[in-house]
């Protein structure tokens, strides 16, 4: 199939970016989204032009580095699909496809489609985790979980941290992200001794990070790849709330 | 052999005597132990941040080292474990069904085909136990039972139910577990964590590794950085087939950069092939994709009997195919090991037998396990990966038996290390697939989430003490002259990349290379076939630096030059690779040898001749070869029979 590609072209942080049209022909719909990249990329570099950089790796739906808005849609059209996963047979012969980086505060553009999503890790560090040094944890079995719960807890624990949810959100809010690794953590016995002071921790570097605040607009779970649901922001509010009561009775 | 001379053996692995049951224990009382005092006035350099990366920058950092830790992704959870599917090996047995740690010791040392050290393999079965509670503690959702205990399967080759896992995303939570008590360090201030750098050369001070030069990929700038030791954690190198399933920028450079400055390579020739991937589609192709092997528990591998049968599979009658591996292994059945599934799928396409357009692929078929347990009961174990297979090539599995095929997917080679996971350059430490150490010439399903977290919480922090307790080292500058050169070595190379102005893409060498490597260093290799292919990457290398293309400079974001440095360095270790696969004149694990063959066709391996580690080290002419003997104290050598 032959197509218009118009895509992103930025230079630098720190410089003005531009749509650049492109055609491409003879793709073929086994292609992925990328190959499809791959291809225009192959064809500018022996052309003298620099190709187009994007972020990408394991190029298999997992490692969460591709992402970019393609028609306006965060990874594309398909839902429940990252664009490495997308392939060509989801477009038609002749189509024009846009294609741009993810676009929030805090995901400043790197380069063309790349972004710097260091505000994800920083989110992580503010408190997603469980405080347990290597050595001293106990044994396996010595604290039981309830099946619904450890699968209610792996459906959360699949965000794979691309970002596509704060693309997507008019607010351009991590809520969602954090909000995952809230509920996974604060639904397992493990995560109880650090629950209240968690939720604090991860939302205030959320805010720091310059992030927007979360306006239940629920964007963000229609392009989640990995269909992280909304609900799981609801768990973070409540966690939220109680930690703030507590922390207010406390003082 | 004109291609290589041959150098005094190793000797000394640093593995203590005794009964191997006391080794690690007594390993840990002998080595020297530093004052948590002192642990902040030593630094300690991690190149990668996967799962022996991240677990071992968060671990050392948590006994109050400083840590420095570098990926050259955007965020350290990229790290290419997260596409680990199937599962990870712990001894708990839970199910009561006859594990032991010996008994995975004894598995894992006769699954590598008897070349890999008992030692570490021992050490690696006993610490096995401990990385479940470890990363059970750390919230990783593992499956559970009704009950709220954990989940066991078996797994490729074993007869035990010990594989733990989480759903078809083993590797992503294992990962995400470790990346956390990562970045809790990093909030800490413990850990200096460089994303979007990549290591581009060793740097050696008197004889120790003492620090890197590395790339922001982001704004070009090159540094030297120093610490008072290195650890390399970068992962394997089977993108030197360019097909592989291992992630686009996966990379031998850290490791093939610390081997030119002394570390010896090891058995650079054992690749793992993969028997369950998605097949090749077309020349466009970029990646491979693995459908995890825990599909082969209820899936069935056939092909018609015929050759060039064309009809839709679900139109063979059941007595016109051949379930060839029930057929010839009628005691492990489908769920032989992957080495010799993937050459009984080769040997079936070689027949004329293969299927789909390509010809090269056979059919992995539910249509029996759906019948038995039903759709709801396969959608709930192998959801996932049936999405994803239909994702990709169109075709729903639940209908139409899926396609597979064998790629490239894990390298057991690496750098050279002894029991403390040091490398031949004091100093330097070398942990998960990036060293070579204890899956011999093959590995077994769910064993390189173990060893990877094995080497990064509990074997490295232990033992890389016994070295630190002689620092800190004396403080260096980036004038040291060590520095100055390993930095004019990199900004030389870089220069000389971006001057060649030529007419070819990176990608366009890297393709034509893995050509060469599938076909004569791949699932079957032959002395003819491995000489041609040393005559076709010298050729193809010199091309390279004659006709490669790379648009742009040097001052900023590349991903062409980023590519071309590793491609580059992919040319030096294929060369390795097929002399090394050349040298070895016999059949083990992933390295077959088509001279070196039963009757039927089995792998036949030479223990009186080839029963050692091969450790290279780099030569300007030629490599030199240092033989470690191997010696079976426990598990007897035998022709490993899956019939």
């Amino acid at each position: 199939m032959n197509l218009t590609l118009r895509i992103w072209r930025q230079t630098g942080p720190e410089t003005k970016g531009r749509m650049v049209t492109y055609q491409v022909e003879d793709i073929s719909p086994d292609m992925s989204f990328l190959e499809m990249l791959d291809v225009l990329n192959e064809r500018l570099t022996l052309a003298g032009e620099e190709p187009v950089a994007f972020d990408h790796d394991c190029r298999e739906g997992i490692c969460g580095m591709c992402g970019m808005m393609i028609n306006g849609n965060a990874h594309g059209p398909q839902r429940g699909t990252t664009a490495c996963q997308l392939h060509m047979r989801q477009f038609t012969d002749g189509d024009t496809i846009d294609i741009e980086p993810w676009r929030a505060r805090a995901f400043p553009v790197v380069k063309d489609l790349v972004v710097n999503r260091n505000a994800f890790d920083q989110i992580i560090a503010g408190g997603g985790f469980v405080t347990v040094p290597t050595g001293s944890a106990p044994e396996a079995h010595a604290a039981p979980v309830a099946k619904a719960d450890a699968d209610a807890a792996f459906e959360s624990a699949a965000c794979i941290g691309c970002g596509a949810c704060v693309a997507a959100c008019p607010n351009g809010s991590g809520m969602l992200f954090a909000a995952a690794k809230v509920t996974q953590l604060s639904l397992l016995p493990q995560g109880q001794p650090e629950r209240y002071t968690r939720v604090v921790g991860m939302v205030d570097a959320h805010d720091e990070a310059g992030f927007g605040g979360c306006t239940n607009a629920g964007e963000c779970t229609v392009v989640c790849p990995k269909g992280i649901p909304l609900h799981t922001i609801g768990r973070l509010n409540r966690d939220y709330l109680a930690a703030t009561a507590k922390n207010t009775a406390r003082s | 052999m004109d291609l290589y001379t041959e150098g005094n053996p190793v000797t000394d692995t640093r593995a203590p005597d005794g009964p191997i049951e006391g080794r690690w224990d007594s390993r840990r009382f002998t080595a020297k132990l530093v004052n948590p005092a002192n642990r902040r006035k030593l630094t300690v350099i991690v190149v990668g941040t996967g799962l022996a990366g991240g677990s071992a920058a968060a671990t050392l950092a948590e006994q109050g080292y400083r840590v420095r830790s570098y990926c050259y992704q955007d965020s350290p959870r990229r790290a290419h474990s997260i596409a680990a599917q199937g599962g990870i090996n712990a001894a708990k047995n839970y199910r009561n069904d006859g594990d032991s740690v010996h008994r995975l010791f004894y598995d894992t040392v006769k699954g590598g085909d008897f070349r890999s050290r008992e030692s570490n393999v021992h050490r690696l079965a006993e610490v096995s136990v401990n990385i479940i509670d470890q990363c059970v503690a750390q919230g990783v959702p593992f499956a559970r039972e009704y009950g709220g205990l954990l989940d066991t399967r078996s797994f490729g080759g074993a007869q035990v139910q010990r594989t733990f896992y989480a759903r078809g995303q083993t590797g992503q939570q294992l990962l995400l577990g470790a990346y956390q008590a990562l970045e809790r360090q990093v909030g800490l201030g413990n850990v200096e964590m460089n994303t979007r750098h990549e290591m581009l050369e060793l740097i050696v001070v008197d004889g120790r590794a003492r620090g890197i030069v590395v790339r922001d990929l982001v704004t070009g700038e090159i540094t030297t950085e120093f610490a008072d030791a290195v650890v390399l954690a970068s992962g394997g190198y089977g993108n030197v087939f360019y097909l592989s399933t291992n992630a686009k920028g996966c990379n031998v450079t850290a490791t093939w950069r610390a081997h030119r400055q002394g570390a010896y390579f090891a058995n650079p020739c054992y690749t793992q092939i993969h028997p369950t991937c998605i097949p090749v589609s077309g020349d466009h192709q970029s990646k491979l994709t693995l459908m995890s092997e825990s599909l082969r528990n209820d899936g069935r591998v056939w092909v018609p009997k015929a050759e060039g049968d064309e009809r839709d599979p679900r139109e063979i009658p059941e007595n016109e195919r051949d379930y060839y591996l029930e057929r010839i292994y009628p005691s492990f059945g489908n769920l032989v090991p992957r080495d010799i599934a993937s050459r009984a799928a080769k040997n079936v396409c070689d027949e004329g037998r293969g299927v789909g357009p390509t010809r090269l692929g056979v059919y992995l078929d539910f249509a029996d396990a759906i019948q038995r347990l039903g759709r709801t009961s396969i959608e709930a174990k192998y959801g996932n990966l049936f999405e994803m297979y239909e994702r990709i090539t169109g075709e729903d599995p639940y209908e139409v038996p899926m396609r597979i095929y064998p790629a490239v997917h894990y390298t057991m080679g690496g750098l050279w290390v002894d029991y403390d996971l040091q490398a031949t350059i004091p100093g330097l430490f070398v942990i998960g697939e990036a060293n070579f150490s204890d899956h011999g010439a093959n590995r077994l399903g769910a064993s390189a989430l173990m060893q990877g977290l094995a080497d990064g919480y509990f074997v490295l922090p232990n033992t890389i003490a016994n070295y630190l307790a002689a620092g800190p080292f004396e403080k260096l500058e980036p004038s040291h002259p060590a520095a100055v050169e390993a930095r004019r070595t990199v900004e030389e190379r870089i220069h000389r990349l971006l001057s060649v102005d030529g007419d070819r893409t990176v990608d366009s060498f890297h393709r034509e290379l893995g050509q060469i490597m599938w076909e004569h260093c791949g699932m079957e290799r032959s002395a003819a076939g491995l000489r041609k292919a040393v005559d076709e990457i010298r050729a193809l290398r010199e091309e390279f630096w004659q006709r490669v293309r790379i648009v742009g400079d040097a001052d900023g974001l590349n991903q062409s030059l980023e590519k071309a440095g590793r491609v580059a360095d992919f040319f030096e270790l294929a060369e390795l690779m097929c002399i090394d696969a050349l040298h070895r004149e016999e059949s083990c694990g992933g390295h077959f040898r088509a001279e070196h063959q039963s009757p039927d066709g089995e792998a036949q391996r030479d223990d009186e001749r080839f029963a050692y580690v091969a450790a290279w080290e780099y030569g300007t002419e030629q490599p030199v070869l240092h033989k470690e003997d191997l010696t079976f104290e426990y598990v007897h050598p035998t022709q490993r029979s899956y019939k």
